[in-house]
């Protein structure tokens, strides 16, 4: 369970964070979007009791950051931006080390078990420096599931990993998330739209919205696009579409399909394929398109634009 | 209790895979063997040190001289690195207090320069053998003891240095003028001020070292070396908690 209430954090004159409060329950994978410089990694690190926060709460695993540091910081597991490894230690003894500042009893049963989740049991007597990137990142995960945390917090867990790879995290994170509280950070939208029950976009230190990923593109999406597809040319059809109560905007696509867009109140998808086929074309394909997490983040962001361009020329 | 020997553990090990240790093992251990053969060789001639029965005090005194010059290179990386790798955020986010941090580090530094002491004790055995009716065990045991605060001292501070930079060679400076100002600076007024020479000599990291290993233990010498691991100890916990809040 993570609590945040009010949390701003100051670099110097510079406000990073400005009042943000959230919750992340039990059994909820919670994601943090946001572009770079949003507060994001600021965050995790008041989380984690790395730093403290400026003003405001924040409450982890029923204990104050700040006050019951210790006790935080006992039930957290973190995996850092910048994944903190001794590249000059041996896979299993870093590991151990790191269970044994966690007192875990049985270390290296843990250990051995951690590594088969992370998929990398056989490098175990490798050195970390000899590791890529994404082996690395997941000793980094690794590390911060060694004693089974009740929160975990991950920033960027999936950076570095090959396709496969990101697949079985993913997967994993997921099921940690079915019993403990998940907090991870990303930048890459589907990843989010995946794994994430609810879906923190924050923005220049705030929060900008909070849902879930499927609410968020319904909430932002006006109007429900459809894609058709008819066999051979698709001339003067578009005119015909046009004409069926409802439906809006409707365009050629260069690759010869059309796009139109009706309201989600009147399903005018029926009408539409009727006229297809009645006008004497092959209907091929029908399908809705959302607007994608990323074009709802583009549309959040957006609005701050006009600042940077005043900043940028003053 | 416990982090601060899984911390202390870790660093010991990883001395010997560091090559900066096996160099300051080495060194260290070559220069008193060249004494210590000189100091055989004077006592076979007679001639050297002025003659007289060899003991060990030249062996000592060289010992404390070298950990000046050393012991900057065992303590630097010790938190620095950790600064600079961004592994301090691992270890400030898991269960571990800062003073456990800075402690287990300062521990594992003593570990290996207590091995270091232990291998340079061949030499007063051999010395034992040779010279009738043995050396003195009072002075050899509190020259040892002095050897031991030395480190101690020396470890404590290098530890609080490099908690304050992420530059290794930076703490390094940092640390050797410092050594030096203990060891030899602060002694340097003494001999010039009208008033107050009694507490430069008090100040002055030698005058203890050296009531230790003529063989008597004062409760002031202690309390001077005992001071000093202090401070340099507490200098690093409140580095490395003030790095929290920057």
């Amino acid at each position: 369970m993570i609590r945040v209430e009010e949390l701003t954090k100051d670099y110097g004159s510079r406000r990073a964070l400005h009042g943000l409060t959230f919750e992340a329950r039990q059994g909820e994978v919670v994601g943090f979007l946001g572009p770079n410089g949003a507060g994001k990694t600021t965050t995790m690190r008041i989380l984690t009791s790395y730093m403290p926060p400026t003003s405001g709460e924040a409450i982890v695993a029923g204990y104050n950051v700040v006050s019951e540091s210790l006790e935080v910081r006992k039930r957290v597991g973190y995996l850092p931006e910048t994944v903190p490894l001794y590249t000059d230690m041996v896979v299993f003894d870093y590991l151990k080390f790191m269970a044994d500042l966690r007192h875990l009893p049985n270390a290296d049963e843990r250990v051995g078990e951690t590594l088969e989740m992370v998929g990398l049991l056989d490098r175990a007597n490798g050195y970390i420096g000899a590791l890529s990137k994404g082996m690395r990142q997941r000793i980094g995960l690794a590390q911060a599931l060694l004693h089974r945390p009740e929160v975990l917090i991950l920033d960027e867990p999936t950076i570095g990993l090959d396709p496969g790879q990101v697949v079985e995290i993913r997967h994993l994170i997921r099921e940690i998330g079915k019993e403990r509280t998940v907090l991870l950070s990303t930048h890459i939208l589907s990843e989010a739209q995946q794994i994430c029950d609810r879906v923190l976009i924050i923005n220049k230190g705030r929060i900008v919205v909070e849902d879930t990923p499927e609410n968020l593109q319904s909430r932002l999406v006006g109007a429900e696009r459809v894609i058709l597809r008819v066999g051979g040319d698709s001339d003067g059809l578009a005119p015909r579409i046009e004409k069926v109560k409802g439906v809006q905007q409707v365009k050629s696509n260069p690759d010869g399909s059309l796009e139109f867009q009706f309201l989600p109140a009147q399903d005018v998808r029926q009408q539409v394929a009727k006229t297809v086929i009645e006008a004497g074309y092959d209907l091929i394909e029908m399908r809705a398109v959302g607007l994608s997490l990323e074009e709802i983040f583009l549309e959040l962001t957006k609005e701050e634009e006009p600042d940077k361009k005043k900043k940028a020329r003053s | 209790m416990r982090n601060i020997w899984t911390i202390a553990k870790r660093e010991y090990d990883h001395y010997f895979i560091s090559p900066i240790a096996y160099v300051v093992a080495f060194t260290i251990l070559l220069v008193l063997g060249i004494i210590f053969a000189l100091v055989i060789w004077s006592y076979s001639g007679q001639t050297f040190f002025g003659g007289g029965a060899p003991d060990i005090s030249p062996i000592v005194g060289s010992f404390a001289f070298l950990m000046v010059l050393s012991t900057p290179a065992l303590t630097m990386r010790l938190l620095a690195d950790e600064n600079r790798m961004g592994t301090m955020e691992l270890l400030l986010t898991a269960p571990v207090r800062e003073s456990e941090l800075v402690i287990g580090k300062w521990l594992g530094g003593m570990l290996f320069i207590l091995t270091v002491i232990a291998i340079t004790l061949v030499y007063p055995i051999i010395l034992n053998n040779l010279v009738e009716p043995g050396i003195d065990q009072g002075t050899l045991l509190t020259s040892y003891l002095a050897l031991i605060l030395v480190a101690a001292a020396f470890l404590s501070v290098g530890v609080g240095v490099s908690a304050l930079f992420s530059n290794q060679v930076a703490a390094f400076f940092v640390t050797m003028i410092a050594l030096v100002t203990l060891y030899w600076l602060m002694g340097f007024p003494a001999d010039y001020v009208q008033s107050g020479a009694e507490f430069f000599r008090h100040m002055n990291l030698q005058t203890h070292f050296y009531n230790l290993t003529s063989g008597q233990i004062n409760l002031t010498d202690l309390v001077y070396f005992f001071s000093l691991i202090a401070i340099g100890l507490f200098t690093g916990s409140m580095a490395v908690e003030t790095r929290r809040w920057r």
